[in-house]
């Protein structure tokens, strides 16, 4: 972890968040974004705190992607500010990565591109998420649910203060994702990572979720998933059928299926 | 045994093999082969400035394909202009204005063909110097910046998030291809630098499970292609240049076919 500014005067907080949180790890303040002048984000202001999950929703094209790519830097605001603690580390899954075939790359070498790692953590990692097998694959030969799992051992191996996950049940079927999602919060619960979602699965997203922010283009409401559910903003840009769907989440399997077809009886 | 201008020609045509081959990986990776092609007619722009300036012609060459590699990089990064349109404009303006300006300089005699399409034949004992001088800086320096370089490569994004400073990492990459490119120019010529760079990097591919064994590879093919080529032009009277790149087409044709035998054999 970061040393950040721990200190506990008001000023070291965003004047605007909506949201109190403590020691936000990474935050934006009244973010406005146009590109190709289409107006992506307006006045959008968003915080992560401290071992915290914040889930972005919203349709498509809310801008959600956008929102997460402006607090890790990748994006420059018109107006509005980011703040990052200073030597966050940050493990970031994107929405979408595209591998060109000409580049030989085993998920071995996929997985410590930028740090090195030894084995003993690139199994237990790849196990974590039920791909143990797949180490030294070519990362060409790996379907998307593989793959999608790949990505998000990626993310975490780097024990990251804060995971930037872009819609990571993205090409897993609902089992999967309700056991992505669960790792995600054994994860938090071991490490006290910060998370930071971007889903459009309401189903399996909100278990795991401390507090969400619905966007479209603008924050329409934020809070914690059951304030949320009930507020008159989600309600219309979801529709009632969706803000039942927030509380049928814990449900249980007496077994899991792994990617390569086998079944774990859970115990 | 053979003429010394011979072993002269092969000795530095393997010289500008070694680097070409692994900076024409990343060529290949990055779909750049159109801004090799782009920086190699700018090449023409550039020796039409070292007869101006009174310099060297790979000083000239040198100065125009850093301007024009960096002008790239950062229109490049604006995203205003589709990059392929803004390489074809580059690429055939820088040429013509070339050519124009050689023409007008009625006081020197410039062995124009020597520059479209290489002169390697006629490589001095300096020529040398310079190719395995900058041949091994070249490589050096790559070998500083491969790491962060293999990152961005596969995913920009997230190299950036990690912490990789992407836009330095570029920046030198950007200096390492002009350089590279302004080297082959003596030994194939403007019309056929990309190809060094490119045919024994793609030759390369199917046998390489690795980016180094694909770099590797490329610059070992590379080297090949120029003795082959060489010879080739030497039994038969046929011009080098075009012949060096023919023969590293002709094992890019068998690498193919070798990739191929070699799955089946796998299965």
């Amino acid at each position: 972890m970061p040393d950040t500014h721990t200190h506990d005067h008001a000023h070291a907080h965003p004047t605007q968040v909506p949201v109190q949180m403590n020691d936000p790890l990474v935050s934006v303040e009244n973010a406005t974004l146009t590109r190709h002048g289409r107006r992506i984000l307006e006045n959008v202001s968003m915080g992560v705190g401290r071992s915290e999950i914040v889930t972005l929703i919203g349709p498509n094209g809310a801008g959600k992607s956008m929102l997460v790519r402006t607090a890790l830097g990748l994006e420059q605001l018109d107006t509005g500010r980011v703040m990052r603690a200073p030597g966050l580390k940050i493990g970031y899954q994107p929405q979408r990565v595209s591998l060109d075939e000409t580049l030989p790359l085993s998920v071995r070498r996929f997985l410590t591109l930028t740090e090195s790692k030894s084995d003993e953590d690139l199994n237990a990692v790849l196990d974590s998420v039920q791909v143990a097998h797949l180490l030294d694959a070519s990362v060409h030969t790996l379907s998307g649910g593989e793959f999608q799992r790949v990505m998000l051992a990626r993310a975490m191996l780097r024990r990251p203060d804060l995971l930037v996950l872009d819609e990571p049940e993205q090409n897993v079927d609902t089992a999967g994702a309700v056991e992505i999602y669960q790792l995600i919060a054994k994860l938090r619960a071991e490490t006290g990572c910060s998370v930071l979602l971007v889903s459009h699965d309401l189903n399996v997203v909100m278990a795991a979720t401390d507090r969400v922010y619905c966007l479209h283009g603008h924050v329409c409401c934020s809070g914690t998933p059951d304030e949320i559910s009930g507020h008159a903003e989600f309600l219309r840009l979801f529709g009632p059928a969706a803000a039942k769907t927030l509380a049928v989440y814990p449900h249980h399997h007496d077994h899991e299926h792994a990617p390569d077809g086998s079944v774990t009886h859970a115990h | 045994m053979f003429e010394d201008f011979m072993v002269r020609a092969v000795v530095a045509g393997v010289g500008v093999a070694l680097i070409a081959g692994p900076l024409g990986c990343f060529v290949v990776w990055r779909r750049m082969a159109y801004f090799g092609d782009t920086l190699a007619h700018a090449g023409l722009t550039g020796v039409a400035l070292g007869l101006v300036l009174g310099t060297e012609p790979i000083v000239g060459i040198i100065l125009t394909g850093l301007v024009i590699g960096l002008a790239l990089m950062i229109l490049e990064r604006q995203r205003r202009v589709p990059t392929d349109a803004l390489l074809g404009i580059l690429s055939h303006s820088a040429l013509a204005i070339g050519l124009i300006v050689i023409g007008f300089m009625e006081s020197v005699r410039v062995n124009l063909m020597g520059y479209l399409f290489g002169d390697i034949l006629a490589v001095s004992a300096s020529d040398i110097a310079w190719i395995y001088g900058g041949a091994a800086a070249l490589l050096a320096i790559l070998f500083t910046v491969w790491k962060p370089l293999i990152a961005v490569t596969v995913d920009e994004d997230m190299a950036v998030a990690e912490g990789i400073n992407a836009v330095r990492t570029q920046l030198v990459f950007t200096v390492l291809i002009a350089l590279t490119v302004a080297l082959a120019m003596k030994i194939v010529g403007v019309l056929l630098v990309t190809a060094l760079l490119i045919i024994p990097a793609a030759a390369a591919r199917r046998f390489a499970r690795s980016p180094e064994s694909m770099a590797l590879g490329a610059a070992i093919l590379g080297a090949v292609a120029v003795i082959g080529g060489l010879f080739a032009s030497l039994q038969w009277d046929t011009p080098s240049g075009p012949s060096v790149v023919a023969a590293a087409a002709g094992l890019f044709a068998l690498s193919l076919f070798a990739g191929a035998t070699i799955r089946e054999s796998v299965r």
